[in-house]
């Protein structure tokens, strides 16, 4: 099973992503207006109270981001649009019981569908800049998606559809 | 020595900014909020006190008018139109909810207390809306922002400020006592008027902060005070409600220009919102508190209990847990900033005297036992029974998680 990312917004105050680990830890990023970041584990017993949180400086998260991986690109490319009112980018991790799977990214119709444009891949550490309808989908691709708060529902549905 | 009015002026506002700046240190220390004790001062030095201050009430006045614009402004300025939409579309059932289970108590009382109904609508407004302020500053104290639930808490607030941005016209209209078809058309009036800016806001609001230069502080500072206090005069012109004026331009304003605006604004809303309670206080006859206080006691247990059941519920909905729901419908329990703001319209049309007393001291009783109720989920006591109950019924609660 992919990752999933939960994301929630706070309104006036700024935008929260959590992840749940394998081992049922969760932990939480903020990152508040004013640019400062919370790094938050939660409480086991109780998943919705943070335990410990560590505050961080911008290029302190940006650190942390690189030593653990890739989501460095990822973070970044979410806080480009950060000023745009009413388009959103999100990365999407493709499921892997998804129909589009090992297909090519045209099958999708994602654009169309949705009114979303894909405007990046990332598989692994690579990064594949303006996917064409060609690109093929593989295993745990990230895709990278720019629209409306809808259009970007819509399109995480479509690549949940799965082949039954 | 020449005391003249001017000089007697600066000695009185001086002196009164010295001693809030010493109270508002105290109530950091105690982990309280600022608010009730600016109250408590203006009481001390207001009307019917012991010691009533004359030269500086017009001055306190005005200061007092403008806290309220700044207070809207800064709250405007926190929200972009597109959060508020968002907020009104997926957590509307929860907002409406907040309304009947908080703004009828308060009109029923209000009625049973012979204050008719302008004054059932005040209560019905003085119970509704949760602070804000104090509830962020609350949060952030006990480091739980991050958690789970804090959007459905803000959710919430977002919903009641926006109502406010109906309900105060609406108010500002009854209270000048309008007959009932005369009054409609007020009302009809300003509700199409905020719902015109609303939606202008909504499509237009990034084209319209390109009036203003994000990067001068100077002209950005004097641009937005001159068109939030233009439009606050022009709303209170049409009996709209300068309050709402104020909050509509600042919801307005968006993206760089926002948030450099909000951090020019805000020294300024700080030094003027607190005269604005410290006002409120002068104009309450400390004599009054006595013989309105245990109504207010018994209100604001109940309206309190009514909060709790609604975050409580609230959190439920989007799927938190036991422990969370406890700690949303605690956080959610404090009256304030909107409660006085509500009470000052209607002392400022002359509605029942009694209703300024009591809202002082009904918001007074929820702001300062709220902080300390919010605590009570972080003690070993609340845990363990928590940890208890959740042994016994590990599957409700595994079965209710995450979306």
């Amino acid at each position: 099973m992919g990752v999933r990312i939960e994301r929630s917004e706070i309104a006036g105050i700024g935008v929260r992503h959590d992840v749940v680990t394998k081992s049922g830890q969760r932990i939480g990023v903020l990152i508040y207006r004013d640019d400062r970041r919370e790094v938050a584990m939660y409480d086991i017993n109780d998943p919705d109270a943070i335990a410990q949180s560590v505050s961080l400086t911008g290029p302190e998260a940006e650190a942390v981001a690189d030593l653990l991986g890739h989501t460095a690109i990822l973070s970044q490319l979410s806080e480009l649009s950060g000023n745009v009112v009413g388009l959103f980018t999100e990365h999407l991790i493709l499921p892997a019981d998804s129909k589009y799977l090992d297909g090519p990214l045209g099958d999708t119709k994602a654009r169309t569908r949705t009114g979303v444009s894909i405007v990046a891949i990332v598989r692994g550490t690579e990064v594949i800049a303006s996917p064409t309808p060609d690109t093929g989908l593989e295993i745990d691709d990230v895709l990278v998606a720019v629209g409306t708060r809808k259009g970007l529902d819509d399109l995480a549905n479509l690549l949940a559809k799965t082949t039954n | 020595m020449n005391l003249t009015t001017d000089t007697l002026l600066l000695i009185e506002v001086g002196a009164l900014l010295l001693l809030m700046s010493v109270l508002g240190r105290i109530a950091n220390r105690l982990g309280q909020s600022a608010i009730p004790l600016y109250m408590t001062l203006g009481l001390l030095f207001g009307s019917g006190s012991l010691l009533p201050l004359d030269a500086s009430q017009e001055f306190l006045h005005t200061g007092s008018e403008i806290g309220v614009i700044l207070l809207l402004l800064v709250l405007g300025l926190e929200y972009s139109p597109t959060e508020l939409m968002t907020s009104l579309k997926k957590n509307a059932s929860s907002g409406i909810l907040d309304a009947l289970l908080n703004a009828l108590p308060g009109a029923i009382f209000g009625l049973l207390m012979g204050w008719g109904p302008i004054g059932a609508t005040v209560l019905a407004g003085v119970t509704w809306v949760s602070s804000s302020g104090v509830i962020v500053k609350v949060l952030r104290d006990l480091g739980r922002i991050g958690n789970r639930e804090t959007p459905t808490i803000v959710s919430i607030l977002v919903m009641e400020d926006l109502a406010m941005a109906f309900y105060l016209p609406v108010l500002s209209a009854i209270v000048v006592g309008a007959t009932l078809a005369q009054g409609f058309v007020t009302v009809a009036i300003a509700v199409g008027l905020v719902l015109f800016v609303l939606i202008v806001t909504y499509h237009f609001g990034s084209k319209m902060s390109r009036v203003f230069n994000a990067n001068h502080a100077e002209s950005l500072l004097l641009g937005v005070m001159g068109v939030a206090m233009l439009v606050a005069g022009i709303a209170s012109a049409v009996a709209v409600s300068s309050a709402v004026g104020a909050f509509l331009v600042g919801i307005a304003l968006s993206g760089q220009v926002a948030e450099n605006a909000e951090k020019v604004v805000e020294p300024l809303r700080d030094l003027f919102a607190a005269i604005f309670f410290l006002f409120f206080g002068l104009q309450t006859n400390p004599g009054d508190i006595p013989v309105v206080f245990l109504p207010a006691l018994a209100l604001a247990v109940l309206t309190m209990g009514t909060k709790l059941l609604t975050g409580y519920v609230a959190a439920a909905r989007a799927g938190i847990g036991v422990p969370g729901r406890w700690r949303s419908g605690l956080a959610l329990m404090p009256r304030g900033e909107f409660s006085v703001i509500i009470a000052g319209v209607a002392v400022a049309a002359g509605v029942d005297a009694k209703i300024a007393p009591f809202a002082a001291t009904y918001m007074l009783i929820t702001v300062i036992s709220s902080p300390v109720l919010a605590r009570i989920t972080d003690t070993r006591w609340f845990k363990r029974r928590m940890q208890n109950s959740a042994t016994t019924s590990v599957k409700t609660l595994r079965g209710d998680g995450s979306r």
